[in-house]
């Protein structure tokens, strides 16, 4: 009944609103300010103001139902930077409600035996394509790129993002708890990325991560310049692309002004005409007033320098370089503007902006003091980042330089919590947060490793000897090998 | 004083050429044989002239050799790369610094790869650290694939579906070794490269059922050439689809005596290609076979090897919804020689044991993984009497380990190639070392 009582206001205001239209529209000039004054400040239509829809795609995600827990005996990477023997992890209504070393399980709480097995927080990739370029891998379906402009930043990675993509339940059964979905690499400025919890869901905003703040991907090098300049479009060369990017700050600068003013003059009781709504600049706004994160797909180190002073230029932070294969070359300016590396152990060669790509990456970064991000970019790599972690420990150790397990399992949880912006919330198993947990069978930068059980907020998402905690796809049922597979 | 003139010289030798065989006697070892033998505890391989001279448990080392103490750590042979295009390939998204993709229409069963393998190619120290010391090398499908092609081609996710209208064979594989040295080649035409499923289909018309025409069409017409090619020679036969290099290529094919590398994915299409393989008489080797576990029984009793991607698991396409984890393991049990494949780029041959262990981690044994990466490849290409397995005879491709070599976290301290320790120093390295410390007095140019 209130409903619909205001509604039927908003009714009125609306066509209020209407009715002033063939009056001249209020300048903000010291002449109207009187006229201002005695006409009540016109709300916009719904959808017009970016500030009172700021999520008009809202997360449903709801956690599965959970019981207390406490896993017991095992060893604990805790993703803070310790390695507990003999550890209990105890989950309470979905968060971690204690961890240590020989403590005792709440009373009723479900008991898993965690002796000679080994315990980390859920997993997470800051880089994946999942969903938006799915398998089975056909063009009706790969859905990441959108390649009409250089600037796409009005699109959003979740309006592609099909969640019936089998390497969903793939990753899952791997440990991976949290992804950032992100747009590809073929524009400059390529959309909005999502961040989603790794559940089975009818839909996008079933998995969409509460309260996560979005990342804008931005593409340096090979590929915008190859895909317009081949069009023969801009950019066809690097300094397109620099350009590129800095025509769509200015733009993006001056949108947030006029926006300004127009609240501004709200504020002061005034009538003035709002702006146009514009989806491009309202994610390149975001970024600039700090609500998006800046997820900068970006291999060599010299272009790396580059995009860091254009965000100085226009007052912006990169959160993250992704694919930085040359970040060990540029490891001390990274540590300084605390900007993370997402990095692959071992990837190098398929193009010429990869071709430094070196194993060691990873643990010069560390001993730079840089923050390190295993990523994956990919279905079957997401599947492994621990391996990943475990080869590029591994060529740290090989160049004398010493990362422990308790290091090194930051770069697949912390660290990408961190980049990503939901640091607060998960990537470490400390009391209060999530309660995203994995169980391994053993040390898991052992390449034998397997998840056995994989909890989402406290409850259990994956258990590897329940065969019906096996999720799959509608895609996948009815299949070829369903059964056994 | 010595010791630093020992360690300049140590570096120098990284750099060129190694040191000629000599006698080296790899004394208690925990040998991994790769072939029947087993696993031998205490054990001894002696190395002379470039050969495996004796292998067994507790053997003394000859008089005057140089003894290297495992001190019980993994010795295994020389890992096996297979079905990459190592030494072919500098930067597999440039054209012209890529050697194993064909597009020429004439030349498609002739393409013959052994005139594109380069001895400096980068890759080949980068494998080498990766304890891999031979390696089968094939012909990439039309545009050049590789697992990474959502970076590699790509922004359009498209990768995968690349058009390529030369034909239904691809060429012709070689074997090389990855020692340093001004030949590596170690037998050309091993193997013949045929695709089928939705990539022959689509080479050929878009459907499978012209793609199998098409096929045993070809296979007529080269028995007819090769029954009267003096006949053709002299205009007095009909013409043939292939070019006159093409049939050629393939007469190895019809007469059994060249294996066929068949690229296959689907259950269905692996049980057609298994009864015309019956029928016209073709010794045939499956290569990715997603589906191969649900057919593994036909496939072991034809007697048939696989070449398996072990890390593959998602319905890529419509050929692969099987694919599964446990693809390897299971075509194993069912008794069928299998190979682990590595990924087509032969940057990542170096990834070739830790795809082993994944294997072993869904249901492979250790041994079975093992001679997969090492003496199956050997023997299906037909040089298991020359590499592939520590035993007498053998040129001596041994790896001593640090620890388990399926793990990421062991590293190999010692890798011999046809009885010759080779350095383990890679182009990465010198970049790692560059910039090991940043901000020095002069530019990283300098150092």
């Amino acid at each position: 009944m209130n409903w619909k009582i205001l509604g039927a206001s908003a009714l009125a205001l609306a066509l209020g609103a209407a009715g002033c239209a063939t009056t001249p529209p209020a300048s903000g000039t010291s002449g109207s300010g009187a006229a201002a004054s005695r006409t009540p400040h016109v709300p916009l239509a719904r959808g017009m103001d970016p500030t009172t829809t700021p999520d008009p795609f809202p997360s449903t995600y709801r956690p599965l139902p959970s019981r207390t827990t406490a896993i017991v005996g095992a060893t604990i990477l805790d993703g803070a930077g310790n390695q507990i023997e003999r550890g209990t992890v105890v989950m309470v209504d979905g968060r971690v409600s204690a961890i240590g070393a020989n403590l005792a399980p709440p009373a009723g709480a479900v008991i898993v035996d965690g002796a000679g097995r080994w315990v980390t927080p859920g997993i997470i990739d800051a880089h994946s394509h999942l969903g938006v370029y799915p398998s089975p891998s056909v063009p009706a379906l790969s859905d990441g790129n959108e390649l009409t402009n250089p600037n796409t930043a009005q699109v959003w990675a979740e309006h592609s993002l099909w969640p019936q993509d089998p390497g969903f339940n793939r990753a899952r059964e791997a440990g991976v708890t949290t992804m950032l979905i992100l747009p590809g690499s073929g524009n400059l400025i390529g959309g909005r990325s999502v961040t989603v919890r790794n559940v089975p869901s009818r839909t996008m905003q079933g998995m969409k991560f509460p309260g996560a703040p979005y990342g804008l991907k931005m593409a340096c090098g090979e590929n915008p310049s190859r895909v317009y300049g081949t069009r023969n479009t801009s950019p066809a060369t690097g300094m397109g692309n620099v350009a590129g990017y800095r025509a769509a700050w200015i733009a993006a600068a001056e949108y947030a002004r006029r926006w300004q003013i127009y609240r501004d003059r709200v504020g002061r009781n005034e009538n003035p005409d709002a702006p146009t709504r514009n989806l491009q600049l309202d994610t390149l706004a975001g970024v600039l007033d700090g609500s998006i994160t800046v997820q900068n797909h970006c291999y060599r180190a010299d272009e790396m320098a580059v995009m860091i002073d254009i965000a100085r230029e226009f007052g912006f932070r990169i959160h993250s370089f992704h694919h930085a294969v040359e970040s060990y070359k540029l490891a001390d300016v990274l540590a300084r503007e605390r900007i993370c590396s997402a990095i692959w152990a071992d990837w190098w060669g398929f193009k010429m902006e990869s071709f430094d790509g070196i194993e060691e990456n990873a643990a010069l970064l560390h001993q730079a003091g840089a923050c390190v991000v295993m990523h994956s970019d990919d279905a079957n790599g997401i599947q492994r980042l621990n391996q990943a972690s475990a080869i590029a420990m591994s060529a740290g150790e090989r160049a004398g330089i010493p990362i422990t397990r308790a290091q090194a399992i930051q770069w697949i949880t912390l660290n990408p919590a961190r980049s990503i912006g939901v640091e607060r919330e998960t990537g470490s198993l400390e009391v209060g947060k999530r309660a995203d947990v994995v169980l391994w069978d053993r040390d898991p930068f052992s390449v034998y490793a397997l998840a056995q059980q994989v909890w989402l907020d406290g409850a259990v998402v994956y258990d590897r000897s329940q065969p019906a905690t096996r999720a799959r796809s509608d895609f996948e049922l009815g299949l070829p090998g369903d059964v056994r597979r | 004083m010595i010791r630093s003139t020992l360690l300049a010289a140590a570096a120098l030798f990284a750099f060129a050429a190694p040191a000629v065989a000599q006698t080296v006697a790899i004394t208690n070892a925990r040998l991994m044989t790769g072939a029947n033998a087993g696993e031998i505890a205490n054990g001894t391989v002696i190395i002379t002239n470039g050969r495996i001279t004796a292998v067994g448990a507790g053997l003394p080392a000859p008089a005057g050799a140089r003894v290297i103490d495992a001190q019980g750590r993994p010795v295994t042979p020389g890992l096996v790369s297979t079905g990459s295009d190592l030494s072919l390939n500098e930067v597999s998204a440039i054209g012209d610094a890529e050697d194993a993709t064909a597009n020429a229409t004439g030349v498609t069963a002739a393409f013959d790869l052994q005139y594109g393998i380069n001895p400096a190619s980068t890759s080949l120290p980068v494998a080498r650290l990766g304890g891999v010391t031979r390696a089968v090398v094939t012909p990439n499908r039309g545009g050049g694939a590789s697992a990474h092609e959502h970076e590699t081609q790509g922004v359009s996710g498209e990768g995968s579906s690349a058009q390529n209208n030369s034909g239904l064979f691809a060429g012709q594989a070689a074997v090389i070794h990855t020692a340093v040295a001004d030949d590596i080649l170690v037998r050309p035409r091993v193997a013949m490269v045929l695709d089928l499923g939705q990539a022959g289909a689509r080479r050929v018309g878009g459907a499978r059922g012209s793609a199998i025409v098409e096929l045993l069409g070809i296979l007529g017409d080269v028995r007819d050439f090769r029954q009267n090619r003096a006949a053709w020679e002299r205009a007095e036969r009909r013409s043939y689809g292939l070019s006159a290099a093409d049939l050629g290529a393939l007469i190895p094919v019809v007469e059994g005596r060249q294996p066929v590398i068949v690229r296959i994915h689907r259950a269905s299409d692996i049980r057609q290609l298994l009864r015309i393989a019956r029928e016209q008489n073709l010794k045939v080797i499956l290569e990715d076979a997603e589906e191969g576990w649900m057919v593994a029984s036909e496939i072991a009793r034809a007697g048939v090897p696989v070449l398996v991607n072990p890390i593959t698991d998602l319905p890529s396409s419509f050929e692969s919804l099987g694919a599964t984890l446990e693809n390897a393991a299971r075509l194993n049990a069912a008794g069928v020689t299998v190979v682990i494949l590595g990924d087509r780029a032969g940057h990542y041959a170096r990834q070739t044991r830790w795809f082993a262990g994944n294997a072993v981690a869904h249901g492979m044994p250790y041994a079975a993984a093992l001679a997969a990466i090492t003496s199956n490849p050997a023997r299906v290409f037909g040089l298991g009497e020359q590499f592939g397995s520590l035993a007498v005879g053998r040129e001596a491709d041994v790896v001593v380990w640090n620890g388990d070599p399926f793990e990421p976290m062991s590293q190999p301290l010692h890798v011999f190639i046809r009885g010759v320790e080779q350095p383990l120093v890679t182009r990465q390295q010198q970049l790692r070392d560059r910039y090991r410390v940043l901000n020095r007095a002069t530019p990283p140019g300098y150092h």
